[in-house]
């Protein structure tokens, strides 16, 4: 038996303590967003670390405090560790001064992700907004390293502007995937854009699956999924098939500061990912 | 309430001093109401005299006044602000300190120093309080080291209530005024003895120490029956059976507009709740930037920080706010934990400095709203 390192043994008891990751690759993916590939400096908890597509890391920085971020990478892959982080808050925008080699810290994974065994053998639709492709990534990386354990593939993404668009290789590389088709949208065009324009929801008429035996895996601002779920729910989609990815502020990600609930959930311990059906009363509430 | 026992015995006011030895000899600093400030606080207990003797509290919404009562009696004054949750749940704790070295950081955690404490006048209330801030914090995905590490060094010494104030409902929610779990000792303050029930092998090891009188039929006869009348002459309560789903209804209620005219989104009924558990985490780094203290502080859902999520305020007015706090409070509570996030100490009614009293707002609140009866559809 190995014995476990005393980082390891200690963040068992102690849901506070960070592991320091150092930064081995940052990719810019627009002008205030990088994703970050980070290594933990212990070399058991790089080999012990797993998490689900879906899940959250708080993200330290040294000296200026935490910050919620979900995990983009491949859950089959967890040493490779990615954050796709937008430089909007305080701690956010001071990420973004940093460089390779430079260390931040991790807690986590928590939360509860996407029910990929529970959509097994559907077919599969994602919506997402913005940077709301993000939480997704691992699902869609999930699936396609089991193409056959599931049905059709169709992502559609929405974006502002063009500019926004990130992960555009990526989107490209799963276009590729069997029985897979990949739409993206974007609210207003520039002259180089070739693909929708207009918001994500005027692409779900391209979606011709059965709706019986469908899943949606939804993330991006709340009133695209408050208003997409119903279009999706109406076209004949179980309301406990539809999942989304809420966000609200997390201090903690153990369901103990409060910031992050929304009606009688802890968005941090029973989200992010939740159940549409479970959520559907709160979604769009003022003040909730 | 209080039963005979071996666990049961009666200690003559005059030997209150013994208790207060007895603890000490067993490495307890005892912690009681002390009057400072025209309240009680709960300071270091040493003599009986340091206890607040013939002084009694009178509390109304927004109104809270010590005056003498003319008795001799030890725990006349019902409670101050503070509930035990700065025991166990300190207003801020120290996480971690996190230490800088070359191309990484070690955070280490900063655990609270052990120092054995006994909480004397703990109201059932209050205890109800601590049962419930134990669900959060210790019997969740998570316990939480910090919050476990202070509590284990409580020893709870509950006073059963025999007076009722204004401001007081625990009958209604089933937490007082007697104590029946959650102590370690109970105590009745009668005309001349106190009666003491153990409610653990610690509390039980205390009252083999006091080598006391065991209880008389009468004494607990007479405990019951004080207790009972306490809870009789409650006038305030508060009807939850139609929770949570009435106030999940009232979302759109025209008397959260009411409520919001006169809120301050002061905090302080956050602050002196015994169960309110939010929290904010701060960053401290010291003036080398070598080295950093992470820590958490008590937050409060009537803050404008507290609704933030990256570029907006989820609850930007006042009325947000105090639905957040009212919902969560006693509604949500009940889906999060198994019961309502209320006690009934009225505590939230006293030190309201505009005297909101949740339990007017409930009742009207689940009355039809105004803007409702008017014009169906309209927000």
């Amino acid at each position: 038996m190995t014995p476990i390192s005393q980082a390891m043994a200690e963040s068992v008891s102690n849901p506070y303590l960070i592991q320091p990751a150092t930064i081995v690759e940052k990719i810019r993916e627009a002008d205030d967003i990088d994703t970050y590939r980070l290594q933990f400096v212990d070399e058991q908890v790089r080999r012990s670390y797993r998490f689900s597509a879906g899940q959250f890391n708080m993200v330290y920085l040294f000296g200026v405090g935490e910050v919620a971020i979900s995990i983009v990478s491949d859950p089959d892959e967890p040493d490779s560790l990615d954050h796709t982080i937008r430089a909007v808050g305080r701690v956010t925008k001071a990420i973004a001064g940093l460089k390779i080699g430079d260390v931040l810290g991790i807690r986590g994974p928590f939360g509860q992700g996407w029910p990929l065994a529970d959509i097994r053998g559907k077919d599969i639709v994602v919506v997402t907004g913005g940077l709301g492709c993000a939480p997704v990534v691992g699902a869609i990386e999930y699936i396609f390293r089991r193409r056959s354990d599931f049905g059709a593939v169709r992502i559609l993404h929405g974006v502002k502007s063009p500019h926004d668009l990130l992960y555009h290789e990526r989107f490209e590389t799963w276009r590729q995937h069997p029985d897979t088709k990949v739409y993206l949208t974007s609210d207003r065009a520039d002259k180089n854009w070739q693909y929708h324009v207009g918001v994500v929801t005027e692409l779900f008429h391209e979606v011709r699956l059965d709706p019986a035996r469908t899943a949606v895996l939804m993330c991006g601002p709340e009133i695209m999924m408050r208003l997409g779920a119903p279009i999706l729910i109406d076209r004949g989609i179980p309301a406990a098939s539809v999942y989304v990815s809420l966000e609200r502020h997390m201090e903690c990600g153990i369901g103990l500061c409060g910031h992050c609930q929304m009606g009688p959930y802890f968005l941090c311990k029973d989200g992010p990912v939740m159940r549409y059906d479970r959520v559907v009363q709160w979604l769009g509430r003022a003040g909730v | 309430m209080v039963t005979a026992s071996d666990r049961c015995g009666v200690l003559p006011k005059a030997d209150f001093q013994r208790l207060l030895d007895v603890l000490g000899a067993k490495g307890y600093r005892v912690v009681g109401p002390v009057v400072r400030d025209g309240s009680v606080m709960w300071e270091t207990v040493e003599r009986t005299a340091d206890l607040p003797i013939g002084w009694r509290d009178e509390q109304e919404p927004g109104r809270y006044r010590l005056e003498q009562s003319g008795d001799g009696r030890l725990f006349g004054v019902v409670h101050g602000p503070q509930s035990l949750k700065p025991f166990s749940f300190a207003p801020r704790e120290a996480l971690l300190t996190i230490e800088r070295s070359k191309n990484s950081f070690a955070s280490v955690p900063t655990l609270p120093k052990s120092e054995k404490v006994a909480v004397l006048g703990a109201r059932a209330c209050d205890v109800a309080g601590l049962a419930m801030q134990d669900r959060i914090f210790l019997r969740d995905a998570y316990a939480d080291p910090y919050y476990q590490a202070r509590r284990n060094s409580m020893f709870v010494i509950a006073v059963n209530c025999t007076r009722a104030l204004a401001t007081c409902f625990c009958a209604s929610m089933g937490t007082g005024p007697g104590a029946t779990s959650g102590f370690d000792l109970a105590l009745t303050e009668l005309e001349t003895v106190f009666l003491i029930e153990a409610g653990s092998s610690e509390g039980n090891d205390i009252l083999s120490a006091l080598a006391i009188d065991p209880s008389s039929p009468a004494s607990i006869e007479e405990a019951e029956a004080n207790i009972t009348s306490c809870a009789m002459s409650q006038t305030r309560r508060l009807n939850t059976a139609e929770l949570p789903g009435a106030l999940y209804e009232a979302h759109e209620h025209s008397h959260w507009d009411d409520v919001a005219g006169r809120c301050l989104a002061c905090a302080n009924c956050t602050m002196v709740c015994p169960t309110c558990f939010c929290h904010t985490v701060e960053e401290t780094p010291d003036l080398t930037g070598q080295r950093t203290e992470h820590a958490r502080l008590w937050d409060s859902c009537f803050t404008q920080e507290h609704g933030y999520i990256h570029g907006k305020n989820i609850r930007p007015t006042i009325k947000d706010r105090y639905r957040m706090w009212l919902t969560h409070k006693l509604a949500s509570w009940i889906d999060q934990f198994g019961a309502s996030g209320c006690v009934g100490c009225g505590r939230c009614i006293t030190w309201c400095p505009v005297g909101i009293d949740l339990t007017e707002e409930l009742p009207a609140l689940l009355k039809p709203s105004i803007r409702t009866q008017q014009k169906p559809g309209q927000v």
